[in-house]
Formats: structure tokens, sequence, C-alpha cells
């Protein structure tokens, strides 16, 4: 993909976000522990918390934090 | 095999015991009083502090120029917010992680929070009510496909359109400017959750306008 159509596909995910159900920030956070526990025992993390994923994708923030979380505990397990 | 237990069970169960025995310690402790809970908040604060400078260290990009002294205060100051808010929520730990995992969002969100807040503090939000104007002229290569510009044409129409000014206010800092949703809601005097549930349903007026729903 050339590096405007990567910008013009950044622009409309961002403008038009996900299109399934998706979890508040409130809820992002609150589950965001069993979603990454889930993730890296190996378990189906989505189905666990349905709604993630799609918030992860709308929500920059709570991308990056999701993605910290996520990497410290790689880092130190 | 009669009476068997399945693979997966026997694989995830005793991890979850496990995880229990190790949270219930930690509760325990920290609902504890005198020496015992003294030494589990002195060791949760330790494991804080490292999950602060974790994500301080991830960020550092966005820190360029911030003394070391700075960074170690926003690291503590992190960590001590993130041990305030965990000892207030102790009742809401539900199990469903490993206690530490649960302890360590905490300090993530901290850290994230002030770094993104630091690293705008002497900006001005670069809010252009003319940007949805210019906006095709600005992102889209000449050569760009005809369909994909007739569709970004149909969103931008459907951003003057179908939108309130706030809507359109918000989702172009959030979109457009990039920025951070929590220098957003700080700017606006709003939360998050307020900021992202307006994104949110802007983009569900935009999804609709162009059919992306159906």
């Amino acid at each position: 993909m050339t590096e405007p159509r990567r910008r013009h596909e950044h622009l409309v995910a961002g403008l038009l976000g996900p299109s399934g159900a998706e979890l508040t920030c409130e809820e992002c956070f609150d589950l965001l522990d069993v979603y990454v526990d889930s993730e890296l025992a190996g378990e189906h993390a989505d189905e666990r918390v349905p709604g993630m994923r799609e918030h992860l994708a709308g929500c920059p923030a709570c991308a990056e934090e999701h993605d910290s979380l996520r990497d410290l505990l790689t880092t130190l397990r | 095999m009669p009476g068997s237990v399945p693979a997966v069970q026997r694989v995830t169960a005793p991890a979850t015991a496990d995880r229990e025995t190790e949270a219930r310690a930690w509760l325990g402790a920290l609902r504890a009083t005198g020496a015992e809970r003294d030494e589990a908040i002195r060791r949760l604060h330790e494991l804080l502090l490292r999950a602060a400078h974790f994500e301080l260290r991830r960020r550092r990009g966005m820190l360029a120029g911030t003394g070391r002294e700075t960074l170690e205060d926003l690291a503590m100051q992190s960590a001590d917010d993130a041990l305030a808010a965990i000892l207030s929520k102790l009742d809401d730990y539900r199990f469903e992680s490993r206690f530490t995992t649960w302890a360590y969002k905490f300090a993530i969100l901290e850290a994230a929070v002030r770094t993104r807040r630091r690293a705008w503090q002497e900006r001005e939000l670069p809010i252009d009510p003319d940007a949805w104007t210019t906006l095709p002229a600005r992102t889209l290569d000449p050569a760009e496909e005809l369909l994909n510009r007739e569709r970004l044409g149909a969103i931008i129409d459907a951003v003057r359109t179908q939108l309130s000014p706030h809507q359109r206010e918000v989702l172009g800092a959030l979109v457009l400017a990039e920025v951070p949703i929590d220098v957003l809601a700080e700017r606006l005097g709003t939360t998050r959750g307020a900021l992202y549930k307006t994104l949110h349903d802007a983009r569900r007026k935009l999804r609709t306008a162009i059919g992306a729903d159906s």
C-alpha cells in the first residue's frame, strides 16, 4: 500500500470508526486486564470480552494502553 | 475415558487456582492493619512504579527535552495516584485476571495520561472550522481512485450536514488533528468517556449517511 493510500485509509477509518458493537472507554478500562490476560494465555479473548476489539480499533488512547499493558506483562513473564 | 478431566481443564485449572490464591493473599494483606498492610502497600507501590517507568520509556519520544528528575516525578506521581485508586477499588476486583495485571493497568493509565497532557501542555488545540473544506485537497493524492475520492467527499458532506457543531469540533480535533482524547477532555472540561460517546455518535451518523452500516 502506498503512503497516500495508507493515510487515506487511516483517515476514513478514523472518521467512520468500527461498525460493530463496541465497549465504552469506561467498560474498556474495567475489562482491559481480563482481555489482556486472556490474550497472553492464548484464550479466546474476543469471545470472553465482546466489543473490546472493536473499541480498541476506534479509540487510539485505549489501544495504546492495551498495547502497553500487554507488552509490560510480556516483558515481565 | 470415564471420569477423566478434559485436557483443557487439566491445564487451566491449576493456573486459575494459583491466580486466585495470589489475589486473595494481596487482598488480605492490603486490607490488614499495621506492618502487614504497610509491607503490602510498599510492594504494590514498587510494582506500580515499575509499570509507570515502563510506560514513560515507551513514550519518551513525546517527552523529548524532559529532564530525568521530571521523569522520575511523573513516574512517582503516576504510581502514587494508581495506588490510591487501587486501594479505593479493592472491592471492584473480580478474580477474572491476575491481581497484578488488574493493578498494573491503573499505573499504565496514569502514566499515559500524564505523558499526553505534558506533551500538549504548551500547544494550542489545532481546531480549524475550515479544515473540513480543505480536507480532500490536503489528503488525497490526485491519482487516487475516483471511488475513494467520491467516498471521502460523501463523508465530508455528511460531516457538514448531519453533525452538530460540537460533534464536528470533537471529530475534527480527535481524527483530523489527532489531539489525544485525554488532552481534549481536559481542555473542554469534560471526560474521556463523554468525548468518546460524542465521537461514537458522530461516526454512527456518518456511517448511516454513506450507507456503510447497511
